[in-house]
């Protein structure tokens, strides 16, 4: 269905046709952002149908979404990328429902890069991240597939002479019902293509979706478990040179000088690239290029973080963690609260840098000419990439063809184009196209890192126990302004998407994804203050991480809230559960959590149970109790994670469940192993020898239980990561009376004492 | 050095160094790119190919080493009786997300139901514990091993 053939030359016409008329015909989509928001945003969806060179003109191609061809074959151009989270299963699903025609009828293609076609209706520019596909294109790709739909029938009641209200769609096919008589769509496409716009289309009642809530199987599969997916590293291009990188070890270092002569003799070796602060080897392949770059005598200078070490970041990190903040939330009188508490409970929580490791290392293959550029790779930006070549190069953007493809793991890596820049920084330098391959090595020490994070917390308890005061100060680098930094020419689109509200916040210097997850916990805290203090630490780079701000967050209001819980001498869900009664979903996705996971009953020793709670993401809740054993020598286990999810109307169940199961276990590689440490400047670990992933003999079962429910949906590709650590962690406690305020969890510190 | 290969049944001839890995005469010089890289090492088993019904990591098996062996990998394994059945079992289960690591999944599956029909739950954490999967797809991949075990056998009652 989509393999080899998924990808560039349809959909370069379809960027020459967007290009060539995304002005001249449009309509205007009010879509509702999420559910209770309140706030219209205005969608254009351009239509290539206007534009005979898109493809050819038996193309029928009412938006950018669906294309359908003379021969019945439906086209779903996918812009958002499938990186595991199933979005290649579910944006269909959307579409088809409306568009009425199976699964199994419709052909995917990678979208070319285009904010005007395809931005994220949640950030202003065409990206996949934050969990934000399915709510964020909920309706707008259902008002895609309902436009084709409503055309086509249009155009058979033409054909047929009778009222449109008397034919209806089906199976890729419009029926005329008092005379059963047919028309296939490919029958109907050039008398569709020719009719206006309809000025509104009506979607269907929930109660009558066919698609939507079933578990359709994954259109993707098929290719994953023979081969023949195409991941971006699989690229083979006509003339295709092969190179591998080596940047400064130290962030901030220069390259000084490099002997080559050695590398030169290596069979298959090409060309030595010299950078401002990297080397690269163009061989016939990947084994002469590393074995080239390992030939080669460089010499680095090493910059102003040559003596850099974790220890120095965290010194930073604390004492900046002393200062006031950009309040993120306050309400009522925390200090006077404080003061009148019968108890009050204080702590310091500490996250590390985390390293992305995708299992594909980043990878691009770019061939530069003096008049345009082509790049392939697999991007969760694909219009950054875009822009930063076109910068790089010199070329007007659209000179610049990005071909995208599947991503061998994103997690928040693949949202940044540091390696497509390298990538074309070289590529200037190769006569004909690269594929530029990192090692892991050099994928792991050269990556852009979770932030380190320092959270000064505490809480004043009545003499119930209840919290009366909650304070919570967040110390740590901001992606926010970064990125913000970066968006260039996109900054009125991202800043019109974002809203008011997040605009002022960031006028104000607060960096709202590091506080997500802290400034809204469910439960009833009375005179709160949640704060945010800037701190970049030197030289090391940071961006999103699967979970971005909760996942952090989450776990330190979490563990904090389960201290409460054991100050207040109560049961840990006992406890959270009094705090949520104006919060339902959250109390009930806890209850459902507590009562699958036989939550009480008795366990055997250095065994137990922790849970935590989560709300993010949109409109999703879940709740997750991990049941973990730890041994004498301090070694954890975590034998059972049971997760309950109530994520508003979900579109496939099974995507839902797998993804659920997906974001525990790499949680629980985060809480169990992971840790990203600098000396001399340099990241530390490089391999999976040193930077561990969870493996199949480690992993918990995991049972997950879903909601019903008809809200609006909410993200689901990230929060079952962010709840996991807290619950892990919890369960650590009630296992072993050891309180886990850092991560990754220290096993030396949990060994049983003689 | 020119060596002659032979995979998936069919003999290759390449020019390359003699310590040049597998992998990288399967992906780059063969253009066969269902082998994926992942860390060089024999550390994630991405790489995972049959040689001579063995799984292997091909990052660090030097092309003079093959010999005559027979090199099988995800383009072909679906042509022998437990690849087919574990590739069915992969989709009746929707095993694969990113499905980046599942070439080296399908192919050390394949060969721990080649050689135990009925794998016990420690078979598969020995067979399958070298394969990392970032996605965490390996409460699926166990359940999809004894799913293709129970269907070998049901096979296996009819013949």
């Amino acid at each position: 269905m989509f393999p080899d053939r998924l990808g560039s030359s349809a959909a370069d016409g379809a960027a020459e046709a967007s290009r060539e008329c995304n002005l001249s015909r449009r309509t205007f989509l009010a879509v509702g952002a999420a559910a209770g928001g309140g706030l219209l945003l205005s969608v254009s969806l351009p239509a290539l149908s206007c534009n005979a060179k898109a493809a050819d003109v038996s193309t029928f191609a009412p938006n950018a979404f669906v294309r359908i061809g003379r021969d019945g074959g439906v086209t779903l151009m996918m812009h958002k990328v499938e990186m595991g989270q199933g979005t290649y299963t579910s944006m269909p699903m959307l579409l088809a429902e409306e568009l009425e025609v199976d699964l199994s009828q419709v052909r995917l293609e990678h979208a070319p890069p285009s904010d005007d076609l395809y931005a994220e209706p949640l950030f202003g520019v065409q990206e996949t991240g934050g969990s934000t596909s399915v709510r964020g294109n909920w309706e707008l790709l259902r008002h895609a597939g309902a436009t084709a739909r409503s055309l086509l029938v249009a155009a058979a009641a033409q054909s047929w002479t009778v009222d449109e209200n008397s034919c209806h769609a089906a199976r890729g096919e419009v029926i005329h019902g008092p005379t059963g008589r047919r028309l296939s769509y490919g029958a109907l496409v050039d008398k569709a293509a020719a009719l206006p716009l309809p000025r509104k289309v009506q979607l269907k009642d929930p109660k009558d979706f066919k698609l939507i809530g079933t578990p359709a199987k994954r259109l993707d599969a098929p290719d994953k478990v023979n081969g023949t997916a195409q991941f971006g590293i699989d690229v083979k291009v006509p003339g295709m040179k092969v190179a591998t990188v080596a940047a400064c070890p130290v962030f901030g270092g220069k390259l000084a000088s490099v002997d080559d002569s050695k590398a030169k003799a290596i069979k298959g070796v090409h060309q030595i690239v010299r950078l401002n602060d990297a080397v690269a080897v163009v061989a016939d392949h990947m084994w002469a290029a590393k074995q080239g770059l390992a030939a080669l005598d460089i010499r680095w200078d090493e910059g102003p973080n040559a003596k850099l070490s974790t220890a120095d970041i965290v010194q930073q990190l604390a004492a900046a963690s002393q200062r006031p903040g950009v309040v993120a939330r306050r309400e009522g009188d925390p200090a006077k609260a404080m003061a009148s508490a019968t108890q009050k409970v204080e702590a310091v929580y500490e996250v590390p840098f985390l390293a992305h490791a995708t299992m594909e290392p980043v990878n691009c293959t770019v061939h530069v000419r003096p008049d345009s550029c082509d790049i392939w790779v697999g991007t969760q930006v694909p219009t950054f990439a875009q822009t930063a070549a076109a910068k790089l190069t010199g070329l007007p953007p659209e000179r610049v063809r990005v071909h995208n493809h599947l991503l061998g793991g994103g997690f928040g890596r693949r949202l940044e184009v540091d390696f497509i820049v390298r990538a074309v920084e070289i590529a200037k330098q190769v006569a004909g196209p690269v594929k530029v391959v990192w090692t892991r090595e050099e994928d792991i020490q050269h990556d852009m890192y979770r932030p380190y994070y320092y959270d000064r917390i505490a809480a004043g308890l009545d003499e119930h126990g209840k919290p009366i005061a909650w304070t919570h100060r967040i110390t740590g680098s901001s992606i926010m302004a970064r990125v913000t930094s970066e968006l260039f020419p996109k900054t009125l689109r991202v800043m019109r998407a974002a809203g008011l509200h997040n605009l002022i916040a960031m006028v104000r210097g607060l960096d709202v994804d590091a506080v997500d997850g802290a400034a809204e916990p469910p439960y009833a805290l009375p005179n709160i203050r949640v704060e945010y203090v800037r701190q970049e630490p030197p030289g090391i780079p940071t961006a999103f991480w699967r979970g971005v701000g909760p996942t952090h967050n989450i776990f330190v209001v979490e563990s904090f809230i389960d201290e409460l819980a054991v100050a207040a001498k109560q049961d840990p869900f006992e406890y959270r559960r009094a705090l949520l009664d104006k919060s339902l979903r959250a109390k009930a996705v806890l209850e459902l959590a507590a009562e699958q996971a036989g939550w009480g009953k008795p366990l055997p020793p250095r065994s137990g149970r922790g849970i935590a709670l989560l709300h993010a993401f949109g409109e999703t809740y879940i709740a997750e109790v991990a049941e973990v054993s730890v041994s004498k020598e301090g070694d954890v286990r975590v034998q059972r994670v049971v997760c309950a999810v109530d994520c508003g109307t979900i579109v496939n169940p099974d995507t839902v469940k797998a993804q659920m199961e997906s974001g525990i276990i790499f949680g629980i590689t985060a809480a169990l192993f992971g840790e990203i440490t600098i000396k001399d400047g340099r990241v530390e670990q490089g391999n999976f020898d040193d930077y561990q992933m969870l493996r199949i003999n480690e992993a918990p079962s995991i049972d997950v239980h879903l909601v019903k429910s008809t809200e609006a949906p909410g993200g689901v590709g990230e929060p079952g990561t962010s709840a996991v650590i807290p619950a892990v962690a919890n369960a650590i406690f009630a296992a072993t009376g050891k309180r886990v305020r850092k991560l990754p969890i220290d096993s030396a510190q949990l060994r049983e004492l003689q | 050095m020119a060596y002659t290969i032979k995979v998936n049944m069919v003999d290759h001839s390449v020019d390359v160094d003699g310590d040049t890995a597998l992998l990288w005469v399967l992906r780059d010089v063969l253009g066969m790119t269902g082998t994926k890289f992942g860390c060089g090492k024999a550390l994630c088993g991405a790489c995972t190919v049959l040689i001579n019904d063995i799984a292997t990591r091909s990052c660090i098996v030097t092309i003079d080493s093959v010999g005559t062996a027979a090199i099988t990998t995800i383009e072909a394994i679906g042509n022998t009786p437990s690849g087919k059945k574990i590739q069915k079992a992969w989709l009746d289960l929707e095993v694969v997300q990113c499905g980046y690591c599942q070439s080296g999944q399908i192919m050390a599956a394949s060969a721990l139901l080649a050689s135990k029909p009925n794998p016990r739950d420690a078979d598969i954490d020995d067979a399958m514990a070298g394969i990392i999967c970032r996605c965490g797809t390996y409460v699926r991949i166990r359940e999809a091993i004894k799913h293709a075990a129970q269907s070998a056998g049901t096979n296996e009652q009819r013949g």
